[in-house]
């Protein structure tokens, strides 16, 4: 059963993706970074439907369990694309693009075949197991990718202060992401880890790329050597 | 064994995605100049210290909220937690992460006194809209 606080964090959820979305054509922002907004937009879309799906089956129905699951990894499947498009802005002036978009893909192949390795053992549900795995794998490789953007940021002295912040809480979000899949990975029997915190770690996005577009200027420009921890 | 792994890598980026998170919060408030009711109230001239941030979040917390600035409020003050958690841990034996410490949270203090001007202007907006209203 669902508490009150589920409830809660669901409906601000939705509003929060929303927001990003109304936020970034308010400040004209919305094709400036058309795959964030899109993959925002894909998020709300999720969120209603997960909402119909359990309103429907029931929280802990087989329906709503698959829904949730499968739309997880399409949806992590987007932000991965969209983090591409953040390495196209940083990059731009080194003419990578393409480069860059042949390695995301050969990246995303080399995850999913790595996901299809490890669950290929199984007997049962095998594309809901791959479907899970790929998820989990993607939000390290994420992880991994973005802490190389932020380098390339660091090295390539990039300034735009919404470029770097968009980057950042990208960062915090697939971090934080990865740990709690490991966390739950080494202590299954952890309730919080399963429990409100990725709810609240799904808000930590839309809530700091929001923000972002709303508050920062485009024009707006950052040292980015003095927010790296160790000083460069 | 692999969870494990991911998990310290993971929790590692974590905690220096969130430093300089802040810190680019930090960056962007550090242009504006305070206004003159601000610093009255403060007391902070051009430099704070952070002995400051506790005394502006209490009269930040005076003031109406701004959804807005909700977000990075809290930060913020995470932020300034785990400085001080520093401050009485690692950077009592390392002179360097003392100093730097301390003006990392006197920048903080400087943060919150911005959000402290920009919550007023903020309320003095609200009221004149009622009286007009």
């Amino acid at each position: 059963m669902l508490g009150p606080a589920d409830y809660v964090l669901w409906f601000l959820t939705a509003l929060l993706e929303a927001g990003v979305v109304l936020c970034a054509l308010k400040r004209h922002s919305f094709r400036r970074y058309l795959a964030l907004n899109i993959y925002m937009l894909g998020s709300l879309v999720v969120t209603i439907l997960r909402f119909w799906v359990f309103s429907h089956y029931g929280f802990s129905s087989a329906q709503y369990l698959y829904f949730y699951f499968y739309s997880d990894a399409l949806l992590t499947v987007g932000l991965y694309f969209a983090l591409i498009t953040l390495f196209s802005y940083v990059l731009s002036e080194l003419q990578t693009g393409r480069y860059v978009r042949l390695a995301a893909i050969v990246l995303l192949a080399g995850t999913a075949f790595f996901s299809y390795q490890v669950i290929q053992q199984s007997s049962d549900r095998m594309l809901t197991r791959f479907v899970i795995e790929l998820s989990q794998n993607l939000y390290f490789v994420g992880l991994v990718l973005t802490y190389l953007l932020w380098g390339a940021i660091l090295k390539l002295r990039e300034t735009r202060a919404q470029i770097i912040q968009l980057v950042l809480s990208l960062g915090l979000y697939f971090s934080a992401f990865a740990a709690t899949y490991a966390l739950r990975n080494l202590y299954p029997g952890l309730h919080l880890v399963w429990g409100h915190l990725p709810q609240v770690i799904a808000l930590s996005l839309p809530l700091a790329w929001a923000y972002t577009i709303w508050r920062i200027p485009v024009e707006a420009r950052l040292a980015p050597a003095r927010l790296a921890v160790v000083s460069r | 064994m692999m969870a494990g792994v991911i998990f310290v890598f993971s929790a590692a980026a974590l905690l220096q995605f969130f430093i300089s998170y802040c810190r680019s919060l930090i960056a962007a408030s550090s242009k504006q100049v305070l206004s003159a009711e601000v610093k009255d109230v403060t007391g902070i001239q051009r430099f704070a210290s952070g002995d400051d941030f506790k005394r502006v979040m209490q009269l930040l917390q005076l003031c109406p909220e701004r959804p807005e600035d909700r977000n990075s409020v809290q930060a913020i003050g995470a932020y300034f937690s785990l400085l001080n958690f520093l401050r009485s841990t690692i950077a009592r034996v390392i002179p360097s992460l003392r100093a730097w410490t301390e003006s990392e949270r006197g920048q903080c203090a400087y943060f919150a006194a911005v959000a402290l001007g920009r919550r007023i202007s903020f309320s003095r907006d609200m009221l004149a809209q009622q009286m007009d209203a």
